[in-house]
C-alpha cells in the first residue's frame, strides 16, 4: 500500500484516534505552564534578591535545569524518587518535570521583563510608602506583564511541543497514542505525520497571536 | 521646639567617591529651604539619602525627632527593615527630576495607588482625595489621561498631586522642573509657590535661582559634598560671602 492509499484508507481513523490525546496533552500543558509561571517567578526574585544565597541559589537552579535535557529530569522523577519513598503518578510526573523545567526559562523571562523596567519606577514606588514587594506587586509587574506577553507566548508554544516527551512516563497523551498506533498498522510516516499536523493546529495560532502582541509593544514604545 | 527636619553629619561614599563630606542642617516646621550649588555638589544625593533613597555611609537624619532608616537598639544603629522603613516614608514625599509617574496607571491611578495600598483608603476615598489633590494642582480635567498624553509640566503637576495626597510632614522636590521645556516651567514653579505660601515644609534643590530667591526662608550653598555658605536668600543670593558661593552665582548669570 502506498502512502497515499494509506492516508485515504485509514487518515480519518488514525486522526480520530490520535484526536483522543489532545485533552491529556492540553492538561498537561495547561497545568505545567502553571506550574513553571509561579516558581519561575519565584525564582526569579530570588534571581534579582539583594541575599547573596538566594541569587546563587536561582542562578543555581536556572543553569541546572537548562543545562540538563528535560527527558532526564523527567526519568529522575519519575522513577527516581520512588527510591526516596514517594511514587508520582505519570500526570503529576509530567507536569512538575515540565514545570520545574519550564520554571528556569520563566525566571529569565520574568528578570529580562523586571530589568526593563527603569529604576525610577521602583524608586517612585517606595518613596510613595511601599514596601519592595508591593511595589513589585502593583508597580514593576504590571508594567512588565506588557513587555513579556510575546516571550511568554513562545514559551507556551515551546511547552506544548516538549509536552511530547511525556508519553515516556506513561502518560497517555497525543504521542503515546501515536505510538500505540504504529504497533497496530505499522504505518509509521502517516501516524507521526497527522500527530505533527495535529501540533500545528495550535501552535501556529499561538505564533500568530505571539507576532502580533510583539507589533503592539512596539507600537506602544 | 525640635526641628522638623535634623540631619546631623551625613557622609556618603560610592565606592572612592565622597559625595557628602559631613553635612549638617536643621529644617524647622513651614520652612522653605533650597539647596542650590554645581552638578556634583552631593545636593541631590542629600536629598535622596533623606528618605534613604541613597543609604548614608555615616551620620544620621531625623524627622520630628525619630531617627530616620535605622533605630537605635542599645547603643548601637541598626538598619530598619523594609515594612519599617516604607511606614517612615509614607511621612516624606519626594518629588522627581523625572517626574517618574506610573504609565500603566491613569493620573487618578497614579494619584491614589498609594492612599489605597499603602494608606488602606477605601477607593471612593482614595478617589475623593484624589480629585481634590488634581484639582489643586490644575488638572481635574486631565484625571482620566494616562501620562504618555501629558505634556511634561502635567506630568510633573500630577506627580506633585501623588505626593500631596500621601499628605506628608515634609516635602522633597530633586531639580522638579531640569527636564522640562522652559514654556512648561512656570507652570510648576507656580504650584510649588502654592505650597509654599500653604506652610508646608520644603527641602527643594533647583537650579531655578530667581525662584528659590523668592520662595524659600533659606538658600543652602553647597559645593564638593560640603555645606559652603546658608542664610536668607538676600545674604546667600546677593551678597555672598564666600568666594566659591560668588563664583558660582556668576557662571550662572552669565549663562
Amino acid at each position: 500500500m502506498s502512502f497515499f492509499q494509506v492516508m485515504e484508507q485509514k487518515g480519518w481513523y488514525f486522526f480520530t484516534t490520535l484526536m483522543g490525546g489532545w485533552p491529556e496533552t492540553l492538561a498537561v500543558a495547561v497545568c505545567s505552564f502553571i506550574f513553571a509561571m509561579v516558581i519561575g517567578l519565584v525564582i526569579a526574585l530570588m534571581r534579582l534578591s539583594r541575599w547573596r544565597a538566594l541569587r546563587w541559589f536561582a542562578i543555581s537552579y536556572i543553569e541546572f535545569f537548562r543545562g540538563t535535557p528535560a527527558l532526564v529530569q523527567l526519568f529522575v522523577i519519575y522513577f527516581g524518587f520512588p527510591d526516596i519513598g514517594f511514587q508520582p503518578s505519570p500526570f503529576q510526573a509530567a507536569i512538575v518535570g515540565l514545570g520545574l523545567n519550564g520554571a528556569a526559562y520563566m525566571a529569565e523571562i520574568y528578570r529580562a521583563g523586571i530589568e526593563s523596567i527603569h529604576r525610577g519606577q521602583m524608586e517612585a514606588a517606595l518613596s510613595l510608602g511601599m514596601t519592595p514587594g508591593r511595589a513589585m506587586q502593583h508597580i514593576i509587574l504590571p508594567q512588565a506583564m506588557r513587555t513579556m506577553l510575546p516571550p511568554i507566548t513562545n514559551f507556551a508554544i515551546i511547552l506544548l511541543k516538549d509536552t511530547s516527551i511525556v508519553f515516556a512516563v506513561g502518560v497517555v497523551e497525543i504521542m503515546a497514542l501515536a505510538r500505540n498506533l504504529v504497533t497496530e498498522t505499522l504505518q509509521s510516516a502517516a501516524v507521526y505525520l497527522i500527530a505533527g499536523a495535529l501540533y500545528l493546529c495550535v501552535t501556529i495560532p499561538m505564533s500568530r497571536l505571539a507576532a502580533r502582541l510583539e507589533r503592539q509593544r512596539q507600537a506602544w514604545q | 521646639m525640635d526641628p522638623l527636619l535634623r540631619i546631623v553629619d551625613l557622609h556618603k561614599k560610592f565606592g572612592e567617591l565622597e559625595v557628602l563630606a559631613g553635612v549638617s542642617i536643621d529644617v524647622k516646621r513651614g520652612e522653605k529651604v533650597s539647596i542650590i550649588g554645581p552638578s556634583g555638589s552631593g545636593k541631590t544625593t542629600l536629598l535622596r539619602c533623606i528618605n534613604y533613597l541613597e543609604k548614608p555611609s555615616a551620620g544620621h537624619i531625623y524627622i520630628d525627632g525619630t531617627l530616620i532608616g535605622e533605630k537605635k537598639v542599645g547603643d548601637k544603629f541598626v538598619h530598619l527593615s523594609d515594612r519599617e522603613l516604607a511606614k517612615e516614608r509614607q511621612e516624606i514625599g519626594f518629588v522627581f527630576q523625572r517626574f517618574n509617574l506610573f504609565p500603566h496607571l491613569t493620573a487618578l491611578g497614579n494619584v491614589t495607588i498609594a492612599p489605597i495600598k499603602v494608606l488602606g483608603l477605601s477607593r471612593e476615598e482614595a478617589e475623593q482625595r484624589g480629585r481634590q489633590m488634581l484639582e489643586k494642582v490644575g488638572l481635574a480635567h486631565k484625571i482620566d489621561e494616562y501620562p504618555e498624553r501629558l505634556s511634561g509640566g502635567q506630568q510633573q503637576r500630577v506627580a506633585i498631586a501623588r505626593v500631596l495626597a500621601m499628605q506628608p510632614k515634609l516635602m522633597l522636590f530633586d531639580e522638579a522642573t531640569s527636564a522640562l521645556d522652559p514654556e512648561l516651567i512656570g507652570e510648576v514653579l507656580r504650584v510649588m509657590r502654592q505650597l509654599a505660601d500653604e506652610g508646608r515644609t520644603m527641602v527643594i534643590v533647583t537650579h531655578e535661582i530667581q525662584f528659590s530667591g523668592e520662595v524659600s526662608d533659606r538658600v543652602v550653598f553647597m559645593d564638593q559634598g560640603k555645606i559652603v555658605e546658608q542664610g536668607p536668600p538676600k545674604s546667600v543670593l546677593f551678597n555672598p560671602q564666600q568666594p566659591r558661593t560668588r563664583e558660582f552665582l556668576k557662571h550662572l548669570q552669565e549663562r
